[in-house]
Parts: structure tokens; C-alpha cells; sequence
């Protein structure tokens, strides 16, 4: 039996940029959706807002690994039996994100104090402008933080797409773990590289945290 | 074409489905109890252990926060396998849902102790208490009600994540699915039901959760704010 | 008259700045000591150094017979003679007053519940917020989060009590409370020490009133010291307080 050596390595290290290719794709989708989301969860209309926080709570309420199959299965349904992996995959983790996002941003734009709110509106100011002008500039100030912090969980949820056969890195260690055998081995390196993806990220977030604490003492 | 959807074939898996929750339930219970007395006690290391211990510690926590729980589930039974031991499936997903949690609720208890006020110390301190009084009492039970949505939340996710541990196929609910969709066929079918029951744990957790710090936390029950 | 605390050429630095520069004072049992002086002066800090919050670098300190200056004092049980009372309150957030003051009662006198719980009906009673016994800090004002704290330090039937400017952040009708409680004590001969910027009650109240400037004790008599300064440093203070 073979052992593990640089042909596995390079495996993975091309596994890992599909990993990053649809962290990015989630975190696209799943952004622009989730804007969506949080504008929607801060709207004056109470039927906006429900349909918004429902989809929330089904969203954090499913676990991403039966989010997926449905979708693979789904698809399948409804026709689409041949799509490449990365479809269902990207689906899926785009609905997971926009969930949490949508969640975490609407907390920013809570967080914003209620009195810049008036102040606006004593400006004659109209809600759009409101919304675009004075509260999303100081929304995002706050939201850059958890947003590269919730970028982390992406990346490392995108391993729950090998079970809908995308070869990203877990898969990869998997694929090679079926030909060698050598399972301590490999998915220590699979966790090296998700951790060498990861890990900056985090320290950013804690980075960008700590300066938007200074900055508002 | 238009799909016919059956989902009469599930019927007789009901049982099955019901043995499933059961030890998702069981599973999540387990590492939630673990995971908090763990967590707590690498938190309390974390912030005011020795300096080696510390770092230690942060480490872990490190370690765990980024890299995927799949990853660590796999680690766990195979690297058990490694060693020439039995791996029980079961027991291999509650040892790496653990390890997982533990680092998590680590990290958010230990910002709960870093929020009490070094003059809440001194004052305890003043009065007579000694370090084990007042870090009960006056350091940790003040961190764990402040933090306690947060680890909510946390054990939440977790009961979600246990579905992960089907990856080495412990009995839980969703490897029950995926022996059923393959048995009948009727995959979204399956899935749907078992989204539906975690959608239906996942509040009812969540639920119990409230329920109990309305019980344990007075003062969040009388003032009905947050610490 | 026995002394209670004695403070000999006490000399404390936060690395290289110089806090207290030598200070001596003593206290008798049941005198009320009102220390005053400028911001900085050291005062907060020479209150600290009695209750062994701080070490001190040389000099001794000596508190109901507890050599405080002393390596191997037990801190635990120089504080059973000791009550402070803080600028900031420091009551605890998750506990409602009453269960504030028990908590020392049960840990460090392990007394029942029960008996806890009549001290500190006594406590609140004494400092007249017997009908908040069930609020928590939260929900009182100021002032009487302050009395809260006082009551909390007396159920642990200090000899000595330490207050260091309790009623700064208080405004004035609060202030008053807050004063009139701490008078009631003075009065029933408990012994005390008070940093204070309330020049009034200080001349009113204290037995002895030491002015700190520099971290020395600059100037120090009976409360009518204040009516006639003899350095020219107490005079502005005094003035400029008026
Ligand atoms: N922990 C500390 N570390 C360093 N410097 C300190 C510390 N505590 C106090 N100081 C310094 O010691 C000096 C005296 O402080 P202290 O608090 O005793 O003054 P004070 O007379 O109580 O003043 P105030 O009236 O403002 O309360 C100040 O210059 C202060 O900055
Ligand atoms: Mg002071």
C-alpha cells in the first residue's frame, strides 16, 4: 500500500482552493441574501418581518448536513439529476449563510442607537435615505467583526458538502484515506489546512472587535 | 413531469425514527452537561490559571474553533481505532462532541469572567470571603447568567451538529435517515420528516433552556432583563 | 483610650510615583477621623493600605491589633474587624440586597440562613431600607445602593469602618441620606474613617479631621482646624471648597 507523501499533499492543496471557491460562493450568496433578510427582519411591516423570521428560525432550526440533502435530493426531483456537485452544494450553503447573517446584521442595525433614528427623521429625511445614509454606515462599522468571524464557520461547514460528493477538502482526506489507509495521518493534514485557512480569519475578527471596542470608549 | 409526493412509505419507520431522535437527544444531553462542567473549569483556567496553563488552554480552543467538526469526528474514531481499540460509534460522536463544545462554551464563558468588575473582587474580598467563595459566588455565578443566552445558543447548535456524527454512522437521527431513504427510496421525503423533527427539537431545547434559567436565574425571572 | 489603628511613617509608590511619603496618624476607639485633601493626595490609597487592599513599602500599620505591614497577616482575618465602603457601591448586580448582606454572614461566619437572613433585615432596618430587602441593585437609587453597602459591611460587625468618598457620585438629596446614616453610626460609637469631600459634615462629625496634601500628612487637629488653617495650603483647600 502506498503511504501518504506529495502526491496526496498536492490532492488536498487543490481540494483546499475548492474549499475557498465555495466558502466564496456561500458567502456572496449567502450575503446578498441575508441583506436581504435583515432588512426585511427590521421592516415596519409585521407580515415582512414574519415571513422573514421564520425563515431564520427554519434555517438555524435545520442542521446544514439535511439542508443539503434536501437540496441534492430536490433538485434531483424536480429534474436535475445531473448537476455538478457544486450546485447543490453552493445552494445550500448560500440558504445556510443568509440565515446567519441575516441574524447578525440585523443585531448591527439594531445596535445602532434609536436616537440617530429620530435625529434622522427630524431631518426630514425618508426612510431609504434614513436606512442608507445614517443607520447602514454605523451598521457596518459594527457588523465587520462577526461577519469575518461567521466567515470561519462558512469555511468550515463547507465540509459538510462532501456528502453531497463535492470533492473540497474533507472529502479529498476521505478519498485518499479510502486508497492508503493511513486516517490519523490524513485528516491531521486535512485539519492543518482547514486550520491554516481559518485561523487568520479569527485572529482579524478579534482584531477588528478589539478596535471597534477602543474606538468606542 | 410532476412528483408524487409518499410519504405513507415512511409510516412504518416510525419507530425507527423515534429510536433516532432518542439518541440525538441523548447524545446532545450528554455532551451539553460535559461540555459545560469542561468548558467552565478551561475557562476558569484560561483567565486565571497559570501562565502555562494558559496558553495550553488557548491553544485548544484555537485548535477546535477552526477546524471543522467533521474533521475532528473522524480524527476522534479513527485516531480510537489507531490506538487498537473497540470504537464504539456512539461513543467516539460523544467524545468528539465534547472536545468540540468544551472549546466553545471555553471561550464564551471565559468573556463572562473577564465582564465582572475587578472592584466586585475587592469587595468580596473586603467582606471575608475566600478565593474559592468569591470566585463562586461572586466571579462565576454573575458570568454564567450573563452568558447564559449565549450558551443557549451554543447547545443549540450542538444538537443540530450531532447529525454530523451519522458521518460514522452513530445511530442518531440522521443515520437513521440515511438508512431509511435508502431502504424506501423516498430520500426527500425522509429528509423532509427528519428536518421537521430537529426543526421541532431545536425549539423544544430551546424552550427547556428558558424554562430553566427562568428557574435557576431570580433575578432574570423578577427583573426579566438581562445581567 | 485604646487605639484602634496606627499608621507609622507609612511609605507607598506605584513604581516610580511617590503616593504616601511618610504618614502617621492614629485613631481611638469610637473617634470618626474625616481625611481630606486634593485630588491625588493619596488619601483613597492610605485607606487601602489600611484594609491590606495595597502593600505598603515601609513603615508599619497597625489595625486592631493585626500588624497589617506584616507579610504573614492573615488578610481574612484582618478583614472581620475591617468594613469599607466604596465610592462605586460594588454591590453585587445578581443578588437582591438582603441576599447582598447574608453573603458574608454564611461564608465566612457560616451562619444559617435563617439567622443571615435576621441580621440583615437588621442591617437594612438600621440604615432605614427595610421595604427594599427584595430589590435588586438595579432597581435602587444611588443613595440607596450606597446605604445598601454600608449595611453590608456592618453585618459583619466590623470594629473599624473605612469610607472612601461614598457620596461623590451621589447628588445632593441622596448625599444627605447616605450622611445621616453614617452620623447615626458615629454616634453609636462606632469607629471610623472617612475620606470625604463633604467639609460640612466633616467638621460636624470627626473627632479629628487630617488634611493630606503630597502624600504627607500636612496639617491635622479637631474638626474646628477648618475654621482656622494654620498652612497656607489648607487655606486654599478650605477656601476653594467654599
Ligand atoms: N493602582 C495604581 N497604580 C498606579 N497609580 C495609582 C494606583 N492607584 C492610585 N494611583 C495614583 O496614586 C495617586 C494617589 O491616588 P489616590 O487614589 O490615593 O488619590 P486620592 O487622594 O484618593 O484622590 P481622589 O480625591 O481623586 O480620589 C494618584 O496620582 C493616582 O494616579
Ligand atoms: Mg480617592
Amino acid at each position: 500500500m502506498p503511504s501518504f507523501g506529495l502526491v496526496h499533499l498536492e490532492f488536498l492543496a487543490i481540494a483546499a482552493f475548492w474549499t475557498i471557491g465555495l466558502s466564496a460562493v456561500a458567502f456572496i450568496g449567502g450575503g446578498m441574501l441575508g441583506f436581504v433578510i435583515a432588512l426585511m427582519r427590521v421592516s415596519p411591516s409585521r407580515l415582512v418581518r414574519g415571513i422573514a423570521i421564520t425563515y431564520v428560525q427554519v434555517v438555524q432550526g435545520t442542521p446544514l448536513l439535511i439542508l443539503l440533502f434536501l437540496i441534492y435530493f430536490g433538485l434531483a426531483i424536480i429534474g436535475f439529476d445531473q448537476l455538478p456537485a457544486i450546485i447543490a452544494a453552493g445552494i445550500g450553503l448560500t440558504i445556510y449563510s443568509s440565515g446567519f447573517l441575516g441574524e447578525i446584521w440585523r443585531g448591527c442595525i439594531e445596535s445602532v442607537p434609536k436616537t440617530q433614528w429620530e435625529a434622522a427623521e427630524c431631518l426630514a429625511m425618508t426612510r431609504w435615505q434614513r436606512m442608507t445614509r445614517v443607520i447602514l454606515p454605523q451598521a457596518l462599522r459594527i457588523a465587520t467583526a462577526p461577519t469575518v468571524g461567521f466567515l470561519v464557520q462558512i469555511v468550515k461547514n463547507t465540509s459538510l458538502a462532501s456528502v453531497v460528493g463535492f470533492v473540497e477538502l474533507a472529502q479529498a482526506g476521505k478519498l485518499i484515506n479510502n486508497s492508503i489507509f493511513q486516517p490519523f495521518m490524513v485528516f491531521v493534514t486535512v485539519a492543518v489546512f482547514y486550520f491554516i485557512i481559518c485561523f487568520p480569519l479569527s485572529a482579524w475578527s478579534r482584531g477588528l472587535e478589539r478596535r471597534l471596542n477602543v474606538g468606542r470608549r | 413531469m410532476t412528483y408524487q409526493f409518499d410519504f405513507s412509505s415512511l409510516l412504518p419507520y416510525w419507530q425507527q425514527f423515534a429510536e433516532g431522535l432518542w439518541l440525538t437527544l441523548q447524545l446532545s444531553a450528554i455532551s451539553t452537561v460535559l461540555g459545560f462542567v469542561g468548558g467552565a473549569l478551561c475557562a476558569i483556567a484560561r483567565a486565571d490559571g497559570p501562565p502555562w496553563l494558559q496558553r495550553v488552554v488557548g491553544a485548544y480552543v484555537e485548535v477546535i474553533r477552526n477546524t471543522p467538526l467533521l474533521v475532528q469526528v473522524f480524527l476522534v474514531y479513527f485516531g480510537i481505532a489507531s490506538l487498537g481499540l473497540m470504537v464504539d460509534a456512539n461513543l467516539a460522536a460523544v467524545i468528539a462532541l465534547v472536545v468540540n463544545v468544551v472549546a466553545y462554551t471555553c471561550e464564551i464563558m471565559r468573556a463572562g469572567i473577564e465582564s465582572v468588575h475587578k472592584a466586585q473582587v475587592e469587595a468580596a474580598e473586603c467582606l471575608g470571603l475566600n478565593r474559592r467563595q468569591t470566585y463562586w459566588h461572586v466571579v462565576l455565578r454573575p458570568a454564567i447568567e450573563r452568558v447564559y443566552p449565549a450558551l443557549v445558543s451554543q447547545y443549540v447548535l450542538l444538537m443540530l451538529a450531532s447529525s454530523i456524527t451519522s458521518q460514522i454512522s452513530a445511530e442518531e437521527l440522521t443515520a437513521v435517515a440515511n438508512r431509511i431513504q435508502s431502504d424506501t427510496f423516498r430520500a426527500f421525503e425522509t429528509y423532509i420528516v427528519v428536518g421537521l423533527l430537529y426543526l421541532a427539537l431545536s425549539f423544544v431545547v430551546r424552550w427547556a433552556f428558558w424554562g430553566f434559567g427562568m428557574l435557576v436565574f431570580t433575578r432574570r425571572r423578577k427583573l426579566g432583563t438581562a445581567l | 483610650m485604646s487605639v484602634v489603628v496606627k499608621l507609622s511613617n507609612v511609605h507607598k509608590s506605584f513604581g516610580p510615583l511617590k503616593v504616601l511619603d511618610g504618614v502617621s496618624f492614629e485613631v481611638a476607639r469610637g473617634e470618626v477621623v474625616a481625611v481630606i485633601g486634593q485630588s491625588g493626595s493619596g488619601k483613597s490609597t492610605a485607606l487601602r493600605c489600611i484594609n491590606a487592599l495595597e502593600t505598603i513599602q515601609q513603615g508599619s500599620i497597625e489595625v486592631c491589633g493585626h500588624a497589617v505591614h506584616d507579610e504573614k497577616l492573615d488578610k481574612r482575618k484582618l478583614r472581620l474587624d475591617v468594613g469599607i465602603v466604596f465610592q462605586s457601591y460594588n454591590l453585587f448586580p445578581h443578588l437582591t440586597a438582603e441576599q447582598n448582606i447574608m453573603l458574608a454572614p454564611t461564608c465566612v461566619k457560616a451562619l444559617g440562613k435563617k439567622a443571615a437572613r435576621d441580621i440583615a433585615r437588621d442591617c437594612l432596618a438600621r440604615v432605614g431600607l427595610s421595604e427594599k430587602a427584595d430589590h435588586y441593585p438595579e432597581q435602587l437609587s444611588g443613595g440607596q445602593q450606597q446605604r445598601v453597602a454600608i449595611a453590608r459591611s456592618l453585618a459583619m460587625q466590623p470594629k473599624v469602618m473605612l469610607f472612601d468618598e461614598v457620596t461623590s457620585a451621589l447628588d445632593p438629596q441622596l448625599t444627605g441620606e447616605v450622611l445621616k446614616v453614617m452620623e447615626d453610626l458615629a454616634r453609636g460609637g462606632m469607629t471610623m474613617i472617612l475620606v470625604t469631600h463633604e467639609m460640612a459634615f466633616a467638621r460636624k462629625v470627626a473627632s479629628q479631621v487630617v488634611y493630606m496634601n503630597k502624600g504627607k500628612v500636612w496639617e491635622t487637629g479637631p474638626g474646628s482646624m477648618l475654621d482656622a488653617p494654620t498652612t497656607p495650603e489648607l487655606r486654599d483647600f478650605v477656601g476653594s471648597g467654599l
